[in-house]
């Protein structure tokens, strides 16, 4: 099995970019494609998305539009939230505020920020979003892993899921 | 559970006695909150396994709580189709809520005042009810209870969009704020239409008697707000209180003093064929019963007649409806025999009174 480019894991992800007339193979992990090509981890994507986000990744377009982001916790798209009216997750609000922020304005009356009751067990740390979406994350993870039936690891995301519970 | 439903069939629910203030045009206040769970996806994106692990942590919670005298809970998933017919009719849950699939339940307090939607579109869907014109009561209650489960549940919650509901036409405050109103006489008058126009320009949304999508049966209407961000809860019920609900009623009062000033005998007209009419039909539907009944529910309000109380036209409204009425009769019925029955128990309440 090919190693990853970058670092020492099996490479699952395979690209080939053509720069100045010369073809260049790139074998990376998941995670060093993630960081370096702007492709997402995502358990089965489907080809044709693969190469959409690597050619926006390379066309200096904004990736968040209709064909590129998706959302890594719960895997929706923007096209699909468009056409259900409905977001997957909590994180959807955070990756596609730029997109969302006109669809706001029109419902709420030009309205973008949020005036009124705020949780007071956190109203004060401003910052419970963070630990919403690593959950959100973990969860996924630990079913991806139980799915591919790998214990130890499932094991493991258990214990991160129960302590980010508090 | 179903013990429990059938204890709610004989009778109308605390928020339909029809004592509460302006309740000659009020019928009730509801105020909703949407709420979700942090680390859960939302509804949509759920696998069957997190849905069931959802409904069960919040349905532990809200139980062990107590947020409200007198809960109980009903398993939706596994209730009968009719026991969730009634809850619709009884307003505690929602139609989509009765014909979803999946874990989904709803824990119903405090005289049936109280009620809390599981997986409905958002994983919390809370509700408090009252008669007439009681908002700011009502929502003092319903900010205690989302302050107590807020306690046991990490809801989800962002600083700049606040509370965080599965569509963005929710978010910020959640809250839902619903009047209904019976409007017989801007009806008969042709006026209603001004009253639409009015609550359009105000982003106000006009509703039937069961809500989205429902036709305005018996001259009910629910008016609520749609803009949820950036106006806080006070300011909404405020609007509502102060600007809104005042000006509709005034409306309706002065076209029922027009009725009853120039239009006298329209009016008595109206109001006693309705009482003849529910008094001596041998099958009737559900939507001439609304209608029959709005017009009587205007004649008594306005002194008409003294035949009949207001609470036994307000109770009739909710028990003629059809889960209600095969309950009371025990038994499945269609066609002209659910017509029939309606009829039957209409004059017995009538000729009684």
């Amino acid at each position: 099995m090919l190693k990853c480019d970058n670092c020492n894991k099996p490479a699952t992800v395979h690209l080939t970019e053509i720069r100045n007339g010369k073809k260049i193979e790139k074998h990376l992990c998941e995670q060093c494609a993630a960081q370096n090509e702007g492709v997402p981890v995502k358990g089965h994507t489907p080809i044709n998305e693969l190469l959409t986000n690597f050619v926006m990744a390379h066309s200096g377009l904004q990736q968040q539009k209709e064909l590129g982001t998706t959302c890594e916790a719960c895997g929706i798209t923007w096209a699909e939230f468009r056409q259900g009216g409905l977001f997957g997750c909590a994180n959807d609000y955070t990756l596609f505020e730029k997109d969302l922020t006109p669809l706001l304005q029109r419902a709420h009356e030009g309205a973008t920020h949020h005036v009124g009751k705020v949780p007071t067990r956190r109203g004060g740390t401003g910052v419970p979003m963070k630990r919403q979406v690593d959950l959100a994350k973990l969860r996924k993870e630990l079913q991806r892993a139980v799915e591919a039936e790998d214990y130890e690891r499932a094991a493991k995301l258990r214990d991160q899921i129960k302590q980010a519970e508090g | 559970m179903s013990m429990k439903l059938s204890d709610l069939t004989n009778h109308a629910g605390e928020w339909l006695r029809g004592s509460g203030p302006m309740s000659e045009v009020v019928i009730s206040s509801r105020i909703r909150l949407a709420r979700n769970v942090a680390g859960y996806h939302f509804l949509a994106r759920c696998t069957r396994g997190q849905r069931s692990a959802l409904e069960r942590k919040i349905r532990d919670t809200i139980l062990e709580s107590n947020v409200a005298p007198n809960m109980f809970y009903v398993d939706l998933e596994s209730a009968p189709e009719i026991d969730r017919q009634l809850l619709v009719e009884r307003h505690l849950i929602s139609k989509p809520h009765a014909a979803a699939e999946g874990a989904r339940g709803v824990a119903v307090g405090e005289h049936e005042t109280v009620s809390i939607m599981i997986n409905e579109e958002d994983h919390l869907r809370i509700q408090v009810l009252r008669s007439g014109l009681q908002l700011e009561e009502a929502w003092d209650q319903i900010n205690k209870i989302d302050d107590v489960l807020e306690q046991k549940l990490d809801y989800c919650f962002h600083p700049r969009f606040g509370y965080l509901t599965a569509c963005p036409t929710n978010v910020g405050t959640g809250i839902r704020v619903s009047v209904m109103l019976h409007l017989p006489a801007l009806k008969l008058t042709g006026e209603i239409e001004k009253v639409f126009r009015a609550a359009k320009d105000m982003r106000l949304a006009v509703r039937g008697l069961y809500g989205e999508g429902t036709e305005a049966t018996g001259d009910f209407y629910q008016i609520s707000n749609q803009t949820t961000l950036g106006k806080s809860e006070d300011e909404i019920i405020s609007d509502f209180k102060h600007l809104v609900i005042p000006k509709i009623i005034d409306y309706e009062h002065h076209a029922r003093r027009t009725l009853l000033n120039d239009r006298t005998l329209a009016l008595d007209d109206k109001v006693f064929r309705a009482l003849g009419l529910l008094r001596s039909a041998r099958l009737i539907t559900s939507e001439d019963t609304l209608s029959f009944l709005s017009h009587l529910r205007l004649g008594v309000n306005l002194g008409r007649t003294k035949d009949v109380e207001v609470s036994t036209i307000n109770e009739l409204f909710l028990l003629t409806q059809p889960a209600h009425l095969q309950k009371l009769q025990g038994k499945k019925l269609d066609g002209d025999l659910r017509r029939a029955a309606r009829a039957d128990y209409i004059r017995q309440r009538l000729s009684a009174a």
